[in-house]
């Protein structure tokens, strides 16, 4: 019976030095499949290498074998020459692989919980594996599940949606305030890193121009050539505020860039369409009064930061739920994982053709009611022993491929085949 | 057999608020459409029941408090189900189907009143007159509820406390776009409304305006929003402002619908329409 084993390391057990060891070559993963092909004793295999986790996922007969092949690998990869590493390695089997491969396609197991680019990594270190044919029946079935439990997690439960970065929770609430970015205006005051970031953030989520402004104008030029902006100057900022709809600043400087009296005099003159201001500089740019305007939203950088707070809190209280979404799944694929034996599978095959013989009885007792008792009976037994010799032949070559490696994509064929798994496809 | 409609028209509102509530506390999707199918349900038997009683009555069956209730319930469901095709608002359903449904609960404890009316009901200046009336007052039952939801949510992003409802709600933009739109169409419609109505009063009761307490009180009304509407449209007054004024003249608008309809007397109350005391 081959058994799931899942070999790996992750932010929680890794440093960084050791990750970046065996994640550094983007042809890592090709040759870890292709070594893992080549061993006899791995029949499935997948191996998913991001920068913060680097794991094997394969099936095996002998966990004990299949964890040496693995970990060899894993030291050559990475050219570490002892064994120490393999402390931080962990190692889960059967249904706690299971377990631990959905949990990481749902971002439970996340260093941000909820971040949606590990789903993506994963897909992408499936379609490689079946890219160098080292995935089989098991591997294949898990990692759609996986999919499946990743997008439950994803609509059933809030885990990923609430923003947990600033620029991201920026945007949130530009789009909470203008409901759409396209066509709205931006001015970036100062260039910091976080500002461009953010900048960056609004031009993918609409804004398409964009106001840079800075203390010299050649720095301003500058970033505005990187955004595709105008540049101006400092002193232009009042005009600027007349037809722009959001403010990022973060300029050095310890006096307030703008102030509440600059605002109010512009607001009636834009006839009161709204002004998000976002000041991302310490000491604050933006004079704190400029929010009890109406129609002017302000909010610095303690402001997005306990947004983004509270937004993580959420996340882990909605973890919760996405556990009990994982479990709920892991059951389904054990119960899954049991159908893959000859004998389970032959007595579904009978159970099937019974069913098919009763119901077709059923639906011709109009036309039987006629006959006697005897010709009934004669019936019935020509039915049946029909049905037999159909299903006689797959019985047999299952019988026969029993000991046999290849007997997992024979048992799951069949079961396609006749449509056995209608019961424990339904959900 | 017509009540019959009726009451099947307000189970069905009642099992479409509820669906709202959940949804707005569940936030899934087909818990929305569920409740919005019932909610069209009870929109058609409610068509159905006003269009049996309007061919029995051979006029718009609107002359007594009872039916006021139940036709202002009818305008705002249709209302919103316009609004609905055009922003998507899915959560401003959990509102709108609440007031609705209280309307038509609200009518649904008076009594039914006798049937026979006067020729003089009979015109097609009184229809026009009472249903521009209340589509407009329906717009403004929506603009209302538009702006208490854009109070609550500016509240929280000013004060930065962003609740549990702040996922849920529209953004601000649309709810004041809510607002101005409701404006632009409810005004000419209450507008229309009292032109037609004091045109009937001209034609039955010889005179287009006789400072009877429900037309002082809508004339009151209409001034109140032709301020918001104004301020709106050439000073350029929105968001917060625009929605407390347009708090404001709902509630000057629904003392003239109750209050003035109810306890002031005059020709236009409800209570003397029913007696036929003034025609």
């Amino acid at each position: 019976m081959s058994i799931i084993l899942n070999i790996g390391m992750n932010h929680q057990t890794a440093p960084i030095e050791l990750r970046e060891c065996l994640a550094s070559d983007p042809m890592t993963t090709k040759k870890a499949l292709a070594t893992m092909r080549d061993t006899e004793e791995i029949k499935e295999a997948m191996f998913l290498s991001t920068c913060n986790r680097v794991e094997a996922l394969v099936v095996a007969e002998h966990m004990d074998r299949a964890w040496e092949i693995v970990v060899n690998l894993m030291g050559n990869l990475g050219n570490m020459g002892d064994r120490s590493f393999t402390d931080h390695l962990y190692r889960h089997e059967g249904l706690q692989a299971v377990r631990h491969v959905f949990r990481v396609a749902s971002s439970l197991d996340s260093m941000v919980v909820g971040e949606p680019q590990i789903l993506g990594q994963i897909k992408a270190a499936y379609l490689e594996a079946t890219k160098e044919k080292t995935s089989g029946v098991i591997i294949n079935r898990l990692m759609h599940r996986a999919f499946h439990v990743a997008k439950r997690v994803r609509t059933e439960t809030g885990i990923s949606e609430a923003a947990v970065s600033i620029s991201y929770a920026a945007v949130e609430l530009a789009k909470k305030i203008f409901h759409e970015l396209e066509g709205k205006k931006a001015l970036l005051i100062g260039a910091g890193e976080m500002a461009e970031l953010a900048a960056r953030h609004f031009m993918a989520n609409g804004i398409r121009s964009m106001a840079v402004a800075n203390r010299t104008l050649e720095r301003a030029v500058e970033v505005a050539q990187e955004f595709g902006a105008t540049a101006v100057s400092l002193q232009e900022i009042p005009y600027q505020l007349l037809d722009v709809d959001i403010v990022l600043s973060s300029t050095a400087s310890s006096e307030v860039v703008i102030t509440r009296d600059m605002v109010k005099a512009c607001l009636r003159k834009r006839r009161n369409r709204p002004l998000f201001f976002i000041d991302i500089a310490v000491p604050r740019d933006i004079d704190p009064r400029v929010n009890e305007l109406n129609n002017v939203f302000l909010f610095d950088i303690d402001d997005l930061k306990g947004i983004t707070e509270s937004n993580l809190e959420q996340r882990r209280k909605e973890a919760g739920k996405a556990e009990r979404i994982v479990e709920e799944e892991v059951i389904k694929f054990d119960r899954w994982l049991k159908t893959l034996a000859v004998v389970p599978t032959i007595v579904s095959l009978r159970e099937k053709a019974e069913a098919i013989i009763r119901g077709e009885l059923e639906r011709s007792s109009g036309v039987l009611a006629s006959l006697s008792p005897r010709q009934k009976e004669a019936v019935e037994i020509l039915s049946r022993s029909i049905a037999e010799k159909i299903i006689n032949d797959p019985i047999l070559f299952l019988k026969g491929k029993a000991d046999r490696p290849t007997l997992p994509t024979y048992l799951d064929i069949t079961r396609k085949l006749f449509n056995l798994d209608e019961n424990v496809e339904k959900e | 057999m017509v009540s019959s409609f009726f009451y099947l028209a307000l189970v069905l509102y009642l099992i479409a608020t509820g669906g709202f509530v959940v949804f707005i506390i569940r936030q899934e999707k087909w818990v929305f459409r569920i409740s919005l199918w019932f909610l069209i349900a009870a929109f058609a038997f409610h068509t159905l029941f006003l269009g049996i009683r309007a061919y029995g009555l051979g006029t718009i069956p609107v002359l007594d408090l009872k039916s006021a209730f139940s036709f202002f319930s009818w305008s705002v469901v249709l209302i919103y189900l316009i609004f609905y095709r055009k922003f998507r608002l899915m959560v401003l359903g959990a509102f709108v189907a609440p007031v609705a449904t209280l309307l038509m609960v609200v009518s649904s404890t008076m009594r039914w009143p006798e049937t026979a009316i006067g020729p003089a009901f009979k015109s097609a200046w009184l229809v026009v007159h009472i249903i521009t009336i209340f589509l407009g007052d329906a717009l403004f039952a929506i603009t209302f509820i538009a702006a208490v939801v854009y109070l609550v949510q500016e509240r929280q992003i000013k004060t930065k406390r962003l609740g549990s409802i702040y996922r849920r709600l529209p953004s601000l933009a649309t709810l004041d776009s809510i607002n101005h739109y409701s404006l632009i169409y409810g005004f000419p419609l209450l507008t229309i409304g009292m032109i037609t109505g004091s045109i009937y009063a001209q034609l039955n009761l010889g005179t287009y305006w006789q400072w009877d307490p429900k037309e002082v009180w809508s004339l009151i009304t209409w001034l109140f929003y032709a301020a918001l509407l104004h301020e709106r449209l050439t000073v350029g007054w929105r968001g917060r402002r625009a929605a407390i004024m347009s708090i404001i003249c709902f509630a000057v608008l629904l003392f003239t619908f109750i209050g003035a309809g109810l306890w002031m007397g005059g020709y236009h109350s409800f209570g003397n329409l029913g007696l036929r005391k003034a025609l």
